[in-house]
């Protein structure tokens, strides 16, 4: 469609940067999840101590951070176009097992077990989108029963296969290097790829043209689809998306721990969506950014661990997570209140 | 009078979803710089005849022409294609999305080359701005406020700026001022008067006389889905059309009863089911 643009654009009067700063910033989606991370650093950077601070004492929660991340940010533009993904929690270990099993039991070359393991994660997204798209079933409802269906065949399978409920695989040192290394001796090579994810879906999110489209979606679907927006291509391809990134931690985890477990990867299901909803992204869709998702796991992941520094009892740890949550979608759903009724006060009244 | 030929023209269109007959023999026309209002009561058939000209439903029998030329539309998005737009009652449908991201959604303009192509905030909120100013709106000033910040009428201005804006010839406003103050449906009254004069052809649905008369240059009441009345500016009192609306039972009659009955029982107005039940035949 051709855009009649025209050359005299006459400039709308904008009001003056000074001052706006900090309004713009609270209008962000991010303002609340920002406010929850600042709390919980100094908090545990009070009583954690100097061990919190520490390279180690970061190393411990950047870690656990990489692997939700990874995890949290397809899950956290899902929820912006209005979908929810459960079966990330059973992709994880099918293919983490698809892997070990090629890789580690046939003894085929890692590359090969890597591409089955990635090409299942697509396969249960794809599956997922299809179902959803093409029924009027809710995708909750929809990513339960895959993530049944795949548990239940990741735990057949693989005793059939293997004779047992482990297996191990110990990954060539290539492979090691990539997705199984620790820098430094405690960070986990795969916080730098929790970085690329980052910058690639904050590209596809807050950049591209795409984006736009994934927050019409959660906005109103039926309109999404009216203006021409490839709805259900869209929704697909992000439930491909989050399919890809929790085969790729079942494939991080795998090379990391040289060996696969059937029943690892339930606790990201509802640690995944709390990072997201602690990020400020609106359950019901819409709402959100990729900045905020990061502000979430990282908030989440310092509670989870930072516990352990402090001389608390650790179970109070999912006490100030719950919490959290409760504080961040109180707070979230203020801050977006603020966005919604920010008006100029200048200029006439027309 | 108006002697352009019509760009949107229904002729003798029914339509009936399995047995219910909905529309009966509707023929319409709308010329560029008109505004054709469809006035009618709630269950009229008016979001059906709305549907049917937006593409949504095919009519059952009947033609729809476009310039003179009979058209079949395969959808909403082919209707949206020959430049017919509808705007909802409530406007921009995307309340947390910025306004110059909702004014584009689905066309966002791009900058940058193949794979690297980056949506163009500065562009599109300027546009955007821009074309809602035009109509008047001097309030809108910065496209990164969210859609659902803004007033009732605002968002009403705004959709209708953007389909102006994508080329559209013919605007169907679905009941536009149904749900705003005096102030807010003055404001979309004054847009669709600037889309008048921009050579649009207007479709304005709405069960508000006050306001139909105020723009309207053509008039057609729909009673249970068919036209009871069609006629030009100036041809009907305000009286005459709330009667027609209302089902033929005239307001009038309706006032005298009410005064009658009060003169009776010592001032009290009567109740509801005394009214029904003197009106039944």
């Amino acid at each position: 469609m051709a855009h009649p643009v025209t050359s005299t654009l006459t400039p709308a009067p904008h009001r003056t940067r000074s001052g706006l700063a900090l309004g713009r910033l609270a209008r962000r989606p991010e303002a609340g999840s920002f406010l929850g991370l600042v709390a919980v650093l100094l908090f545990f950077g009070l009583f954690g101590g100097s061990a919190f601070t520490s390279a180690a004492g970061t190393a411990s929660w950047l870690n656990i951070a990489s692997e939700i991340g990874i995890i949290a940010l397809p899950i956290g533009l899902l929820m912006i176009a209005g979908e929810l993904d459960i079966s990330v929690g059973a992709v994880i270990p099918a293919a983490s097992l698809t892997a070990a099993i090629v890789s580690g039991h046939y003894g085929l070359p890692n590359w090969l077990g890597i591409t089955a393991a990635l090409g299942l994660g697509l396969a249960v997204g794809f599956l997922n989108g299809l179902f959803v798209t093409r029924t009027t079933i809710p995708s909750l409802t929809i990513t339960i029963g895959t993530m049944f269906l795949t548990m239940g065949l990741t735990l057949g399978l693989t005793v059939k296969i293997a004779g047992s409920t482990g297996v191990s695989l110990v990954p060539d040192p290539l492979t090691k290097l990539i997705f199984g290394d620790y820098l430094g001796g405690m960070f986990q090579v795969t916080i730098l790829w929790w970085v690329v994810f980052v910058i690639g879906l904050f590209w596809l999110l807050h950049i591209s043209p795409i984006g736009n489209w994934i927050y019409a979606l959660g906005g109103d679907k039926e309109s999404a689809r009216n203006v021409g927006i490839p709805t259900k291509r869209l929704t697909i391809g992000l439930f491909m998306l989050s399919g890809f990134s929790a085969a790729f931690v079942g494939v991080s985890e795998v090379m990391v721990y040289q060996s696969a477990q059937v029943l690892a990867g339930q606790s990201f299901i509802f640690n995944s969506i709390m990072c997201v909803v602690i990020g400020g992204v609106l359950l019901t869709g819409g709402f959100g950014s990729i900045v905020g998702i990061v502000f979430g796991t990282i908030t989440f992941s310092i509670v989870n661990q930072g516990i352990y520094f402090t001389s608390m009892d650790p179970n109070i740890g999912s006490v100030i997570i719950g919490a959290l949550l409760l504080i961040a979608v109180l707070t979230n759903d203020t801050f977006r209140q603020l966005a919604l009724s920010y008006s100029s006060k200048k200029g006439p009244q027309s | 009078m108006n002697d352009k030929p019509a760009i949107l023209e229904l002729k003798s269109v029914n339509k009936s979803f399995g047995p219910i007959d909905v529309l009966h023999d509707i023929s319409l026309r709308v010329r560029a710089g008109e505004v054709l209002c469809l006035l009618g009561d709630n269950g009229a058939g008016k979001s059906t005849l709305i549907k049917t000209l937006a593409g949504v439903h095919k009519p059952t029998s009947g033609q729809i022409l476009m310039d003179g030329q009979p058209v079949t539309f395969t959808g909403p998005s082919d209707a949206q294609g020959r430049g017919i737009a509808t705007v909802h009652q409530f406007g921009g449908t995307f309340p947390l999305m910025s306004i110059g991201r909702s004014f584009f959604v689905g066309v966002e303009p791009t900058k940058g080359w193949g794979p690297f192509k980056i949506y163009d905030r500065k562009r599109a909120n300027e546009i955007a701005v821009k074309a809602v100013r035009d109509f008047g709106i001097t309030r809108i000033d910065d496209g990164d406020r969210l859609v659902g910040g803004l007033s009732g009428g605002e968002r009403q201005s705004l959709a209708i700026a953007r389909a102006v804006y994508f080329g559209a010839r013919v605007l169907i406003l679905d009941e536009p001022t149904a749900a705003l103050g005096v102030k807010q449906a003055s404001h979309v009254l004054r847009i669709v008067n600037e889309s008048k004069k921009r050579g649009l052809a207007v479709v304005f649905i709405t069960h508000q006389v006050m306001h139909a008369m105020t723009v309207g240059d053509h008039f057609a009441v729909l009673i249970r889905g068919a036209i009871a009345d069609d006629f030009r500016k100036g041809q009907r009192s305000r009286e005459e059309i709330t009667d027609l609306m209302a089902g033929g039972e005239t307001m009038a009659g309706l006032e005298a009863q009410v005064e009658g009955y009060m003169a009776e029982h010592e001032g009290h107005p009567p109740s509801f089911q005394v009214l029904e039940g003197s009106a039944a035949p």
